[in-house]
């Protein structure tokens, strides 16, 4: 057949118009589509009966309500619940995503051992057995002490625990890990003469000034928080924070003082001085229930006059009169600190003590709307254990990281000074090194000498439910319920102006091999046997959970909170009855000095100062993928970490937005990208915490840069406590 | 149909109390099965229901300031339901809702053209260019009043749809045609700590959407709340997110642009 023009023509236009008006291509898009998208691999979930649980989230120690939804066997989702003192329905990213800590690829899903440098599964009863002779040995030779255990926390019945087993077998090193907790405690008993937690009741309060703490950044129980910020907004009341970088919580105050970092302190002792020239303190409170009031003239002397702070802080002179004055002239003033989410360093114990003066100063304390003595929980009260001879020798020794021995008489636990005490030496004064809910590899300051000295111990035992850097390292690996499959009591919420006690329940079945370590502790001490097993009388974790808690269990399981509504101070417990600005354990610490950022001026022109957010998690847990994927741009692009800082730095440096760059400390050196920003002051360059893992999943591992590997520890004068709030750096162009 | 008692969802977000946070963003991937990849840093191709924007005040240290903004779908009505989305939709796959005033987006209808992405002024719909992959165990963390949605699709906030049905049907059961206003609630107001989203019906006076937002019906639903304002109001696309904020910048920067996180 021959193909004329005219035929060719009518054949390609009578096929156009054919193909426009079949439904034949629209109807094949759509099949194509419906095909695609009923592809096997991907997952249809099922469907079933849908229920809630309360319990208590145990992610941080804010103590906030979960109600947990669940879809037949299957978690679904974690929200906040409705009514709980806390949080009352509120919750932050991390507790969202509390589904996927359950089904995180790297849980550690059955007891491990590292055989040549591999993991390798064993069972329960031999894991057990083998560290149970290990420390049967220990203790044969008269090393009891030579065992350390690190944990986040020495309340609730799981620290009783550890903390029993230690005693009973013969070592005094718990340590617990460094947190702004440490120095609210200490100043609480300093001033005070109570063992108790710091509560604030920042709802009640009409003007709050915040020393760099991360009011809506983690610090305290977040969402509890972030309810008492509106609340109190709402009402007129007003927020100051003072920092060197305009975090969320200084972009959401009513007003943004920049100032240096480390010299917190500085400006609250000239806050005291103004106040106290000036008269502007409550003197009906000051002259009736306080002691030594006439010391502060000698502690906020001449030095701390406006223009002295003024230079050493960058506050203007005028800016810091107008402050006090505000503060003096609120009607319930509430000072605050602890920088940033306050999970990482315990800070600078005299700064903590000059802002808590400012409080004593204008009555704002254990009074609504100020700060709170919260008791420690006294709910675990075990009979006392009986020692044999080892245990007693054992408990005589001192403290390995010196806390409370003759140079920092008044600390409890400096896990900061563990890589030191583990000295240059091939041989390791810890011979056995337990680490519960902790990842000191990852959060403690300078992490390669951290690793290094962890890497000397013979034999760690971590209780860590997911593969994480310390988990990484140890021998064995005893892995603990996920929070959604165990009973835990929660034994305060932080920040939390009331006694509250929360209880985690198990709202599903254990999904692995897992097993609680309160169970794997009862277990180990009856394979130790002797006194330690005596020492443990119960047949499991819950049996003595329940006796614990005693009447409080049966409102526990059922409410999941227990809460003191009609909580009042107890009276101050100092030799004076009254609070004292000055005593013979306040003269142990020497005189408030402003830290240094470790490292020479010349070699690093910039200082390096971490942030916090809660799109990351911190402590023990990794952030689940949904937090990853909350990170703002400016944070983390591709695994390239960013650093903040000032548009005329990086201009003198020439350097770009998003350019890649090369930060150095006297730590180290880390490939970043540069992220301008107008928040940070010109000097001073930041970033992120809770980045730059090498443990956890693909999600998370390789990610940005752990700032904890850049930093330098910092000793505070006095106490010993982990006081570094930044290094000096260094940025360059790559 | 208009009809009398036709409702009209809407969202009111104090942007004085928003902090950041991300809780919203979190709620909401948790709620709706929103799917995450291993590199999720490039936010064009990161698919997020609600996002949370950051407007600065274009000032340098130490006069900067920022602000927060929580971008849901800002469920346009645009004139009669002429919604930007729903007008281009060759597929019917997204449709105004005048009873609930609700825009819905139904995954197996879309057969992925993206005209509604081209249309939407506010970068709410995004679009599978994968498909979902969920790390070995943790499908089982999937809700099954969502569907997971395919490669090739485009998806969007819907105001957690499926909360409004199972609350129905719970009034129902107990034998009420009406729902109280707690009783549909989106996941990320639910979940914000700050209390900063208010959701419920602009229609019912007795709502604290309603209170908060004064919707003037006759100019469109603009608000008569001088802290109030709606994004880039002068499209017309009569949108039932209103935020609020004390600051004139930021009320001036929700007019014209959002700016890069």
């Amino acid at each position: 057949m021959k193909v004329d023009r005219r035929s060719f023509l009518s054949f390609v236009i009578g096929g156009a118009a054919g193909t426009a008006l079949t439904p034949l291509p629209w109807k094949l898009t759509d099949d194509l589509s419906i095909w695609s998208q009923n592809w096997p691999w991907t997952p249809v979930p099922p469907r079933g009966e849908t229920t809630y649980v309360a319990s208590t989230c145990t992610l941080c120690p804010g103590g906030c309500g979960i109600s947990v939804r669940k879809v037949d066997d299957r978690v679904v989702k974690v929200e906040g619940l409705k009514g709980h003192p806390v949080n009352d329905g509120g919750i932050c990213p991390l507790g969202l995503a509390g589904a996927q800590l359950l089904y995180s690829p790297t849980r550690v899903r059955a007891p491990l051992k590292k055989v040549n440098g591999s993991w390798r599964e064993i069972s329960w009863d031999t894991a057990i057995q083998e560290i149970a002779d290990k420390l049967k040995e220990l203790r044969g030779k008269g090393q009891p002490q030579s065992v350390a255990w690190v944990s986040d926390t020495d309340r609730g019945t799981v620290a009783e625990l550890s903390k029993r087993f230690l005693t009973v077998y013969g070592s005094p090193n718990f340590i617990r890990t460094p947190s702004i907790q440490d120095s609210y405690e200490l100043v609480l008993y300093l001033t005070q003469g109570q063992r108790a937690m710091a509560g604030f009741d920042l709802a009640n309060a009409t003007y709050v000034l915040s020393f760099g703490s991360g009011i809506i950044e983690g610090w305290g129980a977040p969402p509890h928080l972030f309810r008492a910020k509106s609340a109190m907004q709402q009402k007129g009341g007003k927020i100051s924070q003072l920092e060197g970088r305009l975090s969320k919580t200084a972009a959401k105050a009513d007003q943004f003082i920049p100032l240096k970092p480390g010299t917190e302190g500085a400006l609250a002792l000239g806050l005291v001085h103004v106040i106290l020239k000036e008269g502007l303190y409550r003197k009906d409170i000051v002259q009736n229930h306080s002691a030594g009031s006439d010391a502060l003239k000698k502690i906020a002397g001449d030095d701390f006059a406006p223009d002295a702070v003024s230079k050493a802080t960058g506050v203007d002179a005028k800016t810091i009169v107008d402050l006090a004055k505000a503060f003096a002239g609120a009607k319930k003033p509430l000072a605050v600190c602890g920088r940033g989410n306050g999970r990482q360093e315990a800070g600078n114990a005299q700064e903590f003590l000059a802002v808590h003066f400012l409080n004593a100063l204008m009555g704002s304390v254990n009074t609504a709307g100020g700060v709170f003595a919260v008791p420690e929980p006294d709910y675990v009260d075990w009979p006392e254990p009986e020692m044999d001879a080892a245990a007693s020798a054992g408990m005589q020794q001192a403290r390995l990281d010196g806390a409370g021995g003759k140079d920092f008489p008044l600390s409890r636990y400096l896990l900061n000074r563990l890589p030191e005490a583990l000295g240059a030496g091939a041989s390791s004064p810890v011979q056995v090194l337990f680490v519960n809910q902790a990842n000191p590899v990852f959060s403690l300051m300078d992490t390669a000498r951290v690793e290094k000295s962890l890497k000397k111990i013979p034999l760690i035992v971590s209780f860590s439910a997911f593969m994480d850097e310390t988990a990484a390292l140890a021998h064995y690996i005893l892995p603990n319920h996920v929070y959604l499959e165990r009973f835990e009591d929660v034994p305060a919420a932080q920040g939390f102006p009331k006694p509250f006690i929360g209880l985690a329940k198990p709202v599903v079945a254990p999904l692995f091999k897992t097993r609680h370590t309160g169970d794997a502790v009862i277990q180990l001490a009856k394979a130790v046997g002797g006194n330690v097993a005596s020492a443990f009388g119960w047949d499991s974790y819950e049996a003595c959970l329940k006796e614990s808690l005693g009447d409080k269990w049966d409102a526990l399981k059922e409410d999941g909170y227990w809460v003191d509504a009609k909580f009042s101070p107890a009276a101050f417990e100092t030799k004076s009855k009254k609070f004292e600005f000055a005593n013979a354990d306040i003269a142990l610490l020497p005189a408030y000095a402003a830290l240094k950022a470790p490292g020479d001026d010349k070699t690093f022109p910039l200082t390096l100062i971490p942030f916090d957010t809660l799109r990351l998690a911190s402590g023990p847990i990794g952030a689940p993928p949904f937090l990853v994927k909350s990170l703002e741009e400016t944070l983390l692009q591709k695994n390239d970490g960013l650093v903040e800082i000032n548009p005329a730095d990086a201009q003198k440096l020439g350097l770009a937005d998003g350019a890649d760059a090369v930060l150095s400390t006297p730590k180290g050196t880390a490939r970043v990208k540069v992220a301008l920003s107008e928040g940070i002051m010109p000097g001073l360059v930041a970033m992120v915490r809770g980045l730059g893992h090498t443990a956890y999943d693909r999600f998370l591992a390789g990610k940005g840069v752990n700032i904890n590997s850049l930093m330098s520890s910092v000793e505070a004068p006095g106490t010993g406590f982990e006081a570094a709030w930044g290094v000096r750096a260094q940025l360059t162009k790559a | 149909m208009d009809q009398p008692n036709n409702k009209r969802f809407g969202m009111v977000i104090d942007l004085d109390k928003c902090t950041g946070c991300g809780a919203c963003m979190v709620a909401c991937m948790a709620e709706n099965n929103v799917p995450f990849r291993e590199d999720d840093t490039d936010k064009l191709l990161s698919i997020a229901w609600m996002r949370v924007y950051r407007l600065k005040n274009g000032k340098s240290f130490p006069q900067a300031e920022e602000c927060f903004l929580p971008r849901p779908c800002q469920h346009c009505e645009g004139h009669h339901g002429h919604s930007p989305c729903v007008s281009v939709c060759p597929a019917t796959a997204t449709d105004y809702d005048m009873q609930t005033g609700i825009v819905s987006q139904v995954p197996t209808r879309c057969f992925g053209c993206r005209y509604c992405m081209a249309a939407c002024p506010y970068h709410v719909r995004q679009f599978n260019w994968w498909d979902p992959v969920w790390p070995d165990g943790m499908e089982r963390s999937l809700n099954p009043d969502v569907s997971v949605r395919m490669r090739g699709i485009v998806e969007k906030c819907s105001f957690c749809y499926h909360r409004y049905q199972r609350a129905l049907d719970k009034a129902y059961a107990e034998g009420r045609r009406d729902l109280k206003e707690h009783e549909y609630q989106t996941a990320c107001t639910q979940a914000c700590p700050a209390g900063a989203i208010t959701f419920g019906d602009l229609n019912n006076p007795a709502h604290a959407v309603h209170k908060l937002a004064q919707p003037d019906m006759a100019h469109e639903g603009q608000s008569r709340n001088p802290k109030a304002f709606r994004l880039l109001e002068r499209l017309g696309t009569n949108t039932k997110i209103y935020y609020l904020s004390s600051k004139e910048w930021v009320r001036k920067a929700g007019d014209t642009a959002v700016q890069k996180a």
